[in-house]
């Protein structure tokens, strides 16, 4: 159980990376897919079986494949040469932002003293226990997250609508 | 416990199943071309074998044995990765689908040991009873359209490009009303599993419950196969033949087994759906099963013979405007009437 749990956290590893090093925006998309595989098969070693089915139903079979929909539409091209100099001020003010933020949490993270957790049921993964969870302890997130996805499509309609009255 | 011989066992069933498959793919194939032939007043093959017989076997080795093309300006990996996918997720829904109750006694003594079949659901007709099943399914299902899109996007050509948008475009709106559409049946059945769906319709198939339902989920089945008054991925007069214009030899012949391969899933999942799955009277429960399967592929192909093909425009409004507020509708209707008229 381990090694594989430990083989897959390489794998979303590498391929995290990967996303962002690539220069081709569809093979970083492509690598992202890799990624939430990676994510889903973890998912099932802890047995939550629904979150890893939903984890690549929604993320891997539905979002990346509007990602690249619409990466494919633009038809970005790779970047010309000597992109290396291009936005240096950019890349020096993000690197260093990224750094800092990594550094804080891991000094965060060393700092903190985790409290045992409870331990999880065996089925604390399963659609029911998913289900009654969502529909009791957090309804009111829950539904507040509808409103809230209800709220970006009426805005997407308006920002789409044509200007004929 | 005799853990390398239940391997056995299940790898020999595995590959029982997926040998039926594929020989499936290929008469189905033939059946089209059949099918087809007739509704048109033509024969159909009929050189190769008595009535045609072989035809499918004359059909691989001219495939396996034709020039393996890879169009200059293409992305060699992903042109090879997208057939390979396509077959992939045509194949893995097999896995949970349940074709039959009991196949083999609950202990088995192969050479002297005695072998305890009951581990892992070895002795059903199912490889794998998972209890996401119908997840699973869908899962699987939503990959296949990046088969599509990375080969439409690799092999450097327009048609292949417009295709693969296209295709995207139709899965993303249909898989919706697919999803939603059986919902009614989970709510019924109160699990995902199929096994345990098919278990649940023991009295009454579900296509009485859920007539709307059905019609919703084969409509939206017919869609997400890119199936003919949906084929507007490989509309000849304006595509060539869409994202799979640039492919040749057995790279295209595993795109046409995967296109077959969702004909057949999607017709055996609406009939583990809907349809009571491996139950009925008198035959035998894998009689049943393939009967009820094959007489769905055979509605598939007669349509195919007699629908024109739909706009793009209109593909859209069918699928975001009719099935998608529609299997709404049945989901609440289902709702109401469960809440009311308590069984």
């Amino acid at each position: 159980m381990q090694i594989i749990f430990f083989l897959l956290a390489a794998t979303a590893l590498i391929s995290g990376i990967m996303v962002v090093i690539q220069v081709n925006p569809v093979r970083s998309a492509l690598f992202l897919v890799l990624n939430f595989f990676a994510l889903a098969a973890i998912y099932l070693l802890a047995n939550a079986q629904f979150i890893a089915a939903i984890q690549i139903i929604v993320y891997a079979g539905a979002i990346m494949v509007l990602f690249l929909f619409v990466i494919m539409l633009l038809n970005l091209r790779q970047p010309e040469e000597g992109g290396a100099h291009r936005h240096l001020g950019q890349k020096i003010f993000g690197s260093s932002l990224a750094t800092a933020v990594i550094a804080l949490v891991i000094y965060k993270v060393f700092r903190m003293i985790v409290p045992p957790g409870k331990p999880l049921t065996p089925d604390f993964g399963s659609t029911e226990m998913v289900a009654k969870s969502l529909f009791t302890d957090y309804l009111l997130p829950f539904e507040m997250t509808s409103i809230l996805l209800l709220v970006a499509v009426v805005g997407a309609v308006i920002l789409a609508r044509s200007k004929v009255e | 416990m005799n853990l390398p011989l239940l391997i056995g066992v299940m790898v020999v069933k595995i590959l029982v199943v997926f040998v039926v498959f594929l020989t499936t793919i290929a008469y189905v194939v033939l059946m089209e071309r059949k099918v087809l032939g007739f509704i048109q007043f033509r024969y159909g093959p009929n050189r190769v074998g008595p009535w045609g017989l072989l035809q499918p076997l004359a059909d691989a080795l001219k495939l396996i044995f034709k020039e393996d093309f890879t169009p200059p300006g293409a992305n060699r990996f992903l042109f090879v990765l997208a057939p390979v996918i396509v077959g992939l997720t045509a194949f893995l829904p097999l896995a949970v689908i349940p074709f039959a109750d009991k196949i083999l006694p609950d202990t088995l003594t192969i050479y002297g040991q005695k072998l305890d079949l009951t581990v892992a659901s070895l002795n059903r007709g199912v490889i794998a009873d998972v209890n996401i099943g119908l997840l699973y399914i869908f899962a699987v299902a939503s990959m296949a359209v990046y088969g599509a899109v990375i080969g439409g996007w690799s092999s450097n050509n327009k048609y292949s490009l417009l295709g693969a948008l296209r295709l995207s475009a139709q899965m993303i709106s249909y898989e919706l009303a697919l999803g939603l559409s059986v919902i009614g049946v989970l709510m019924i059945a109160g699990t995902l599993s199929l096994v345990k769906i098919v278990e649940a319709q023991q009295h009454m198939w579900f296509i009485v419950y859920q007539p709307l339902g059905f019609i919703l989920f084969l409509t939206a089945a017919f869609a997400e196969c890119a199936r003919t008054p949906f084929d507007l991925i490989e509309c000849e007069n304006e595509l060539v033949a869409g994202y799979q214009t640039e492919y040749s030899s057995m790279k295209w012949g595993l795109l046409m087994m995967g296109e077959y391969g969702h004909v057949v899933i999607a017709s055996a999942l609406t009939t583990t759906l809907f349809l009571g799955g491996w139950q009925g009277p008198f035959l035998p429960p894998v009689v049943w099963f393939l009967l009820k399967t094959f007489i769905l592929i055979f509605f598939f192909i007669w349509v195919r013979g007699t629908f024109p093909r739909f706009r793009f425009d209109q593909l859209m409004y069918f699928g975001w405007k009719v099935l998608l507020p529609l299997s709404l509708v049945n989901i609440l209707l289902t709702g109401i009437i469960m809440l009311y008229m308590p069984r």
